[in-house]
């Protein structure tokens, strides 16, 4: 799960990390009084689930209260395009009025989790403000790595290690004192990522996170409802969190053949198989290895609300799941939404046979498919045909 | 001769009393596996279809011998179920239980650490020794036994492979399922190890996804080590960037661990792959000629 700028710094406040003064404002009235009350010369930061706001303009630099409503007036509303939105862009909402500060130095600081390893890793670097797969790919020798013991946690000679490499000789306390706060903050809250990018030092020789981005392990969230709080429906797709809330796992994509399969290597592979044959998914839509009537069908309605779908792909390989099971299932949604696009079912597994007669004694228009390979190319022709 | 499991292998399911343990003790004890024991703390001296349940994994050990264990407990409580059987001496512990926090299996992998246990998963749909012993959520009737090898990071789609090769004349000697979160267990490596060393495997199929680099170490292991022939599929072709892909663990980060790469690594190492999840079967029939 992610969240915004400003939440990240308030989570990692508490913890040690030093960041700007700075306060939230949805409105250029509140961006105008919260310059006023910062004083001096404040920015103003787009708060959307995105980097490369600097870049798209989403962060202005402003000297009066004045000036800070007029930045809020432009960015409020305004439609965010950075490299990782994608082209729709995404509407700016709030902002972040932080209180500016003169920069000597920026570097970059991340917490990650090393998958190779099974470990947390701490990745610095002197190269900050840019993009840290840029680093890694353009001069992979100025990437620092410190590896975490779970058991005795990050050490002191290793933030010392680092500070030393990143030229920190003034600040070696204040720097092993907010990694460490950082490191604590990343596994007590469960998170998948923090970063600090950039972590500046100021020219009187403070370090300060200037940024803060931080992602959470979704599968923690049962035990961080704090977290769970911070959710902000505006930068997800609806679809994808009303799927969630039902405990389906569904993901949005720019083709136009809806699928719905169980098991998510085997909806990957249908996705897959799709654009193989000449087509385009218009998602990823895993049922789950327990899949009910009741939740086919919650996954059809979710399907057929994204208004490009213009044929559905069933593909099951019942294991658990029972063939017959979901054959019902199919009809009966089927049925229910009074679906009109083509439809190809393609069952395998346990009770197939008992299933597929369902569907052929149905007397709705669906397409029944032998294999994986048979039904894409089905759909494919089907949707492709109108 | 199999790899992890076989027809002796002696197991006790932690959770035996939950709807999903039992439903899937049931089913494993009828496809023939020994099915011991069950843990369920509180539950201690009673018994699910004369299966003795016990307090704790210890009791359960020591009073029936079960070298394996098979956990579906919740994911709040599945790592301490992990260091529970690894505390009791157990060899294989195979968690099938999906989300469960990374941070909770960081410290687990670190708890295992010099210790004789092996874990399987989490996330995973287990491991079967066709024709000997089922443990985990598979259908054990479309498994078959014979000479193929399988290993992957899915679960349904383990079923589509193996299907695909019951269907090309390819039975299976062991399919483990490693399972698809970010830090787990046994690996493709280490699977890749056992299957080298097994005279009943001859060849082995691969199945690995977006997310991570455990397909491209296992590119090169298989590169320098192997002596049996390895296909590979690997889903995930058409995912978008930034996107969880269900598994936790099926994520392109940072640009980092796309389908494109996996292939080209594995490639290289000289692994036949294919494209389409529909030719997986008679990749292996193409490569095997036995």
């Amino acid at each position: 799960m992610n969240i915004h700028e400003h939440q990240a710094k308030e989570i990692l406040k508490p913890f040690g990390v030093p960041v700007p003064r700075g306060r939230v404002a949805s409105s250029p009235e509140e961006a105008a009084a919260a310059a006023r009350e910062l004083g001096g010369t404040t920015v103003v930061k787009a708060q959307i689930h995105a980097g490369g706001r600097g870049k798209a303009g989403g962060v202005k630099l402003v000297k009066t209260p004045e000036e800070a409503e007029k930045a809020a007036r432009e960015l409020l509303g305004k439609i965010l395009v950075t490299h990782q939105t994608g082209p729709q862009g995404r509407e700016v909402r709030r902002l972040l009025v932080e209180e500016g500060l003169p920069i000597a130095r920026e570097l970059y600081l991340g917490v990650v989790l090393d998958r190779a390893v099974g470990r947390v890793t701490v990745i610095a670097s002197s190269e900050g403000g840019v993009e840290i797969e840029e680093v890694a790919s353009k001069s992979p020798e100025k990437i620092l790595k410190e590896v975490i013991d779970p058991a005795v946690g990050l050490l002191p000679f290793q933030c010392r290690r680092l500070a030393y490499a990143l030229g920190l000789h003034k600040q070696v306390g204040p720097f092993t004192s907010l990694l460490q706060s950082l490191v604590r903050a990343f596994v007590e809250k469960d998170c998948s990522l923090a970063e600090i990018n950039p972590l500046i030092v100021t020219q009187d020789g403070r370090l300060i996170a200037l940024d803060a981005k931080i992602n959470i392990d979704n599968n923690a969230l049962f035990r961080r409802p704090e977290i769970e709080a911070l959710r902000d429906l505006n930068e997800e797709d609806p679809k994808e969190y009303e799927a969630s809330r039902l405990g389906l796992s569904y993901i949005s994509l720019d083709g136009n053949i809806g699928c719905m399969v169980n098991g998510a290597g085997l909806a990957m592979a249908t996705m897959d198989i799709i654009k193989l044959s000449g087509g385009e998914p218009a998602n990823f839509l895993d049922v789950g290895g327990g899949a009910t009537k009741e939740r086919v069908t919650e996954a059809f309605k979710i399907l057929l609300s994204d208004k490009r779908v213009k044929g559905v792909l069933v593909n099951i390989f019942g294991g658990i799941m029972r063939c017959d099971v979901i054959a019902q299932g199919v009809v009966d949604a089927a049925r229910e939404l009074a679906v009109t696009v083509p439809l190809v079912v393609r069952l395998q597994g346990t009770n197939v046979e008992q299933g597929r007669k369902i569907l052929a004694d149905s007397g709705l228009a669906i397409t029944p498919a032998d294999t994986i390979g048979d039904a894409a190319e089905k759909i494919v022709a089907a949707v492709n045909k109108r | 001769m199999a790899v992890l499991i076989d027809r002796n292998t002696k197991v006790l399911t932690q959770g035996i009393t939950g709807a999903t343990g039992q439903f899937h003790t049931r089913a494993c004890r009828e496809y023939g596996t020994q099915m011991v024991a069950g843990v369920t703390p509180g539950k201690g001296g009673t018994d699910f279809e004369g299966i003795p349940i016990f307090d704790t994994v210890a009791q359960a050990v020591a009073a029936t011998g079960a070298n394996t264990s098979v956990i579906y407990v919740p994911p709040p409580f599945t790592a301490d179920a992990m260091m529970e059987a690894a505390d009791a001496g157990i060899e294989l512990i195979i968690s099938i239980t999906e989300g469960v926090p990374v941070m909770d299996m960081v410290r687990v992998k670190r708890y295992l650490e010099g210790r004789r246990s092996r874990l399987l998963g989490p996330n995973c749909p287990g491991v079967i020794t066709p024709g000997q012993c089922k443990i985990g959520i598979m259908p054990g009737h479309i498994f078959k036994p014979g000479p193929i090898g399988v290993v992957s990071r899915s679960g349904t789609l383990t079923y589509e492979a193996v299907d695909q090769l019951t269907r090309v004349g390819l039975g299976q000697s062991t399919c483990v399922g490693i399972g698809g979160d970010p830090v787990h267990g046994i690996g493709f490596i280490d699977t890749l190890k056992l299957f080298n060393d097994d005279p009943a495997t001859e060849a082995v199929v691969m199945i690995g996804e977006i997310g991570g680099t455990d397909e491209e170490e296992a590119a090169a292991w298989v590169k320098a080590h192997m002596k049996k022939p390895v296909t590979a599929f690997i889903v995930g072709q058409t995912a978008p960037p930034g996107k969880r892909m269900g598994h936790a663990g099926a994520i392109i980060a940072g640009g980092k661990g796309t389908a494109q790469e996996k292939v080209a690594a594995l490639k290289a190492a000289g692994i036949r792959t294919t494209p389409s999840p529909a030719l997986i079967g008679q990749t292996m029939r193409d490569v095997f000629k036995g």
